[in-house]
C-alpha cells in the first residue's frame, strides 16, 4: 500500500463525483423552489446515451456535452410542467421518466448495433488533463465550482430569495407577484440540464461507453446527496464526494489481486454507505415547507 | 301524468351522470394507455419502423387465440402482485419502490425448496411460504428505517434493490448453482411447480393464486377496519393519527403485504412460468418484473380490480412483444414495450389529461389570437 495507491483512489473517487455532485446540485435547486425530482435516475441516463450520440453525430465531445445537457433540460421542463400547470403527482411523473429512461435507452443501444453496450470512440470522448497525479478530465474542475455558484445563487441573490420563497411559502410568494409555477419550472429545467449534463459527461468524459444500467442508482444517490445536504449545494459537493468514493473503493477492491470479498458484495458498499449516511443525516436537515405539494391558486 | 315523463327523463340522465363519473378513471387509464402507444409509435417511426405493421404484431401475439391469450394471462402474473406491492403501499401514503428487490429474494428463497424432498402440493406450499416471507423481511428493512429514522422510502427502497441484486447474483453463482449448468440455480422439482393450467402454454394455476391474493387485498383495505385505517393514514396522517389511528402500525403493515406480495411475484416466475424453472444467471426472467408493477399499478388505479384488467395489458404486451421482435423483415426489440409503458405512466402523472386537449386548444386560440394582434399594436405605438 504506497501513496501512489492512494493518489489513484482519490483520483477515480473525483471523477465518481461528478455525476452525483452535477445531479445533486441541481436537484438541490429544484427542491428548494419546491420541486422533488425523482427521475434523476432516468435523466442521467438518457443525457449519457443522447451525450454519446451527439458527441459522434458532431466529431466532439463539447457538443455531445451541451445535447446531453439539452435533453435533460426538455426532460426537467417536461417533468416540471406536469407538476405545475398540469397539477401532475410528481412521485409518478418522476417513477414514469425512469420507466421510459430504462425502456428507450435499451431500444436505442439496440439500433447502435450491440445490444445493451456502445463504445464512444476515443477521438470524441473529452481529453483528460495530463498532471503529475494523473490524467484527470476537466470537468472535475467544473464541478468543484458549480456548487460554490449554487450557493452564492441560493444565499446572495434576489433570485435565489425568491425561489426559496417558493419551496418555503408559495402563497406569499404570489402575492408578492412571483409566478410561482414559472419559477418551479425554471428551477426545475436548470436541474434537469445538470442531471443531462452529469449523464453525458459518464458516457462522454469518463467511462467512454453507454451501457443500459450506467447510470446504476446514481440518481438516486443523488437524492440521498440532496437529503445528506439539507439543500446546502457546499455540502451536496462533501456528500458527492463521500458516495463518489465509496463507489471507486469497491471498483478499486475488486481489481486487488487477492480478491478478499466476492466481487457481488463489494458492488453492495456504495448503497449501503448510502443508506447508512441518509439514515444519519435525517433529523438534522429541515426542507423547505411546499416541497413536493403543487400549487393552487385558492 | 305529463308531468312524469320529463321528471323520469331529468333522473335518467343524472344516472347518466354519476356512470360516467364513475368510469371516468377507467377512461383516464383508457386515455393514458393511447398516449403511450402514440409516443411509442412516434419513436419507432423516426427509428424508421413500421408503427402499424409492429402494433399489428403485437396485438396478434397477445390477444390473437387462445394461445396467445395464455400467454398474456401468464405474463401478467407475476405483474399482478408486484402492481400490489406499489399500490399497497401507495394507499397507505407511500412511494414503496422496492417491488424489484423484494421479488429477487422471494425467488431465491423459493428456488431454495429445490434442496429438500417433500410430498407434492405441500412443497408448493412450503415455497410459496418461503418466498412470501423472504419478500417481507426484504421489505421490512426500508420500514424500520422510515419508522425509526425518517428515511424517505424512495431513496431506501432503491438502495435496498441493489444490495438484493447483487445478494441474488451471489446467491445464483456460488450457494444455488446448478452443478451441470453453471449459468443458472438448481432447477425446482415438479413437485414445488405450479401445475400447467392449458397444456402446451405457459399458463399455470399461479394465476388463481394472483387472483387470490388481489381479492384478499381488496377485501382486507376496503372491508376491514385495519384496512380502513390504512387508507385514511394515507389519505390525510394527520388527521389520522388525531383520530387515533396508529400511523406507524399502518406503515410497517403496508410495508410487510407489499413485501408478501412481491415475493409471491418472484415465487410465480421461478415456480410457474415453464419452461427453466430456476433463476438464469443476470436475472433475465425476474429483471424489471417489480418496475412494470408500478406502471400496472397506476393504470389499475391501485385498486386491486383495475390491476387484474391492467396485468392483462401489461402481460398482453410483453408477450405481443415477444412476438413483435421477430415479426416482419424489420422487427421492432421488445424493449419498445418498456418505452410504452414509461410513456404510459408518464401521462397517468397527469390528471387533467382528459380535460387537457379542449383546453389547449384554447390555449393555441388564443395564442394565435395574440400573434394577430402583435403587429397591429406596433403600428399604434408608431
Amino acid at each position: 500500500m504506497s501513496w501512489t495507491y492512494i493518489l489513484d483512489l482519490l483520483r477515480i473517487s473525483l471523477h465518481a463525483m461528478v455525476p452525483i455532485t452535477l445531479a445533486a446540485t441541481g436537484e438541490i435547486i429544484g427542491e428548494t423552489a419546491g420541486l422533488f425530482n425523482i427521475g434523476l435516475e432516468g435523466i442521467l441516463l438518457i443525457g449519457a446515451f443522447v451525450g454519446a450520440l451527439g458527441a459522434e453525430a458532431a466529431g466532439g465531445p463539447i457538443p455531445g456535452l451541451l445535447i446531453g445537457m439539452g435533453v435533460g433540460a426538455l426532460i426537467g421542463f417536461l417533468f416540471s410542467v406536469i407538476a405545475t400547470y398540469w397539477k401532475g403527482t410528481q412521485m409518478i411523473a418522476g417513477i414514469g421518466i425512469n420507466l421510459f429512461a430504462l425502456g428507450f435507452v435499451a431500444f436505442g443501444l439496440i439500433q447502435l448495433g450491440a445490444p445493451g453496450f456502445h463504445a464512444v470512440p476515443k477521438e470524441v470522448q473529452l481529453i483528460k488533463l495530463k498532471t503529475p497525479m494523473g490524467s484527470i478530465s476537466p470537468m472535475i474542475f467544473v464541478t468543484l465550482v458549480l456548487p460554490l455558484l449554487a450557493y452564492w445563487f441560493l444565499n446572495k441573490t434576489k433570485a435565489g430569495l425568491i425561489l426559496k420563497a417558493t419551496g418555503e411559502n408559495p402563497e406569499a410568494a404570489d402575492v408578492a407577484g412571483i409566478n410561482v409555477n414559472l419559477t418551479r419550472i425554471l428551477a426545475t429545467t436548470f436541474g434537469g440540464a445538470l442531471a443531462g449534463l452529469g449523464g453525458a459527461y459518464m458516457s462522454v468524459a469518463w467511462i467512454g461507453s453507454v451501457t443500459k444500467e450506467i447510470s446504476a442508482g446514481r440518481g438516486f444517490i443523488a437524492l440521498a446527496t440532496v437529503v445528506f445536504s439539507g439543500l446546502n449545494p457546499l455540502l451536496g459537493l462533501l456528500g458527492g464526494f463521500i458516495f463518489g468514493f465509496f463507489q471507486s473503493l469497491a471498483t478499486w477492491i475488486k481489481t486487488l489481486p487477492s480478491k478478499p470479498i466476492p466481487w457481488q458484495f463489494v458492488e453492495m458498499l456504495p448503497y449501503i454507505v448510502t443508506l447508512l449516511v441518509v439514515s444519519g443525516a435525517i433529523g438534522r436537515v429541515r426542507f423547505p415547507k411546499a416541497l413536493g405539494v403543487p400549487y393552487r391558486r385558492e | 301524468m305529463t308531468e312524469v315523463g320529463p321528471g323520469r327523463r331529468f333522473r335518467l340522465l343524472r344516472g347518466a351522470h354519476r356512470t360516467l363519473t364513475g368510469l371516468s378513471p377507467a377512461f383516464e387509464s383508457v386515455l393514458a394507455g393511447l398516449v403511450g402507444l402514440l409516443v411509442g409509435a412516434a419513436i419507432m417511426y423516426i427509428w424508421g419502423y413500421d408503427p402499424w405493421r409492429a402494433y399489428f404484431a403485437l396485438l396478434r401475439g397477445a390477444y390473437g387465440g387462445s394461445y396467445e391469450w395464455a400467454s398474456s394471462v401468464a405474463r401478467g402474473v407475476p405483474l399482478v402482485f408486484t402492481a400490489l406491492t406499489f399500490s399497497i403501499c401507495l394507499r397507505a401514503g407511500m412511494f414503496n419502490i422496492g417491488a424489484e428487490g423484494q421479488l429477487y429474494i422471494g425467488a431465491v428463497a423459493a428456488v431454495t425448496v429445490a434442496m429438500f424432498k417433500l410430498p407434492s402440493g405441500l412443497h408448493l406450499v412450503v415455497g410459496l411460504v418461503f418466498a412470501a416471507l423472504a419478500g417481507a423481511f426484504w421489505s421490512l428493512g426500508p420500514a424500520i428505517l422510515k419508522l425509526t429514522r425518517g428515511v424517505h422510502e424512495v431513496i431506501s427502497t432503491i438502495m435496498f434493490n441493489w444490495i438484493a441484486r447483487f445478494l441474488v447474483f451471489y446467491m445464483v453463482a456460488y450457494v444455488l448453482v446448478d452443478p451441470h449448468q453453471a449459468q443458472r440455480t438448481i432447477a425446482i422439482p415438479p413437485t414445488a411447480r405450479f401445475p400447467v393450467l392449458i397444456r402446451g402454454t405457459d399458463l399455470s394455476y399461479s394465476v388463481f393464486l394472483a387472483v387470490t391474493f388481489a381479492l384478499f387485498v381488496y377485501f382486507l383495505l376496503w372491508h376491514t377496519a385495519t384496512g380502513y385505517e390504512v387508507r385514511a393514514a394515507g389519505f390525510n396522517p394527520t388527521a389520522a393519527r388525531y383520530g387515533g389511528i396508529n400511523i406507524k402500525r399502518t406503515v410497517l403493515l403496508s410495508f410487510l403485504l407489499g413485501g408478501v406480495g412481491a415475493g409471491l411475484a418472484g415465487a410465480s416466475v421461478v415456480m410457474g412460468l415453464p419452461p427453466t424453472y430456476a433463476i438464469i444467471s443476470g436475472l433475465p426472467q425476474l429483471m424489471n418484473v417489480g418496475f412494470d408493477g408500478m406502471a400496472v399499478a397506476m393504470v389499475g388505479r391501485n385498486h386491486p380490480i383495475g390491476i387484474l384488467l391492467a396485468a392483462l395489458f401489461f402481460g398482453g404486451l410483453n408477450a405481443g412483444g415477444r412476438v413483435m421482435q421477430f415479426y416482419g423483415a424489420n422487427p421492432v426489440p421488445l424493449e419498445m414495450v418498456r418505452v410504452v409503458m414509461g410513456a404510459i405512466v408518464l401521462a397517468m402523472a397527469i390528471p387533467e389529461l382528459a380535460r387537457m386537449l379542449p383546453a389547449t386548444l384554447r390555449a393555441l386560440q388564443g395564442l394565435k389570437r395574440l400573434f394577430e394582434r402583435r403587429p397591429h399594436v406596433q403600428e399604434g405605438a408608431k
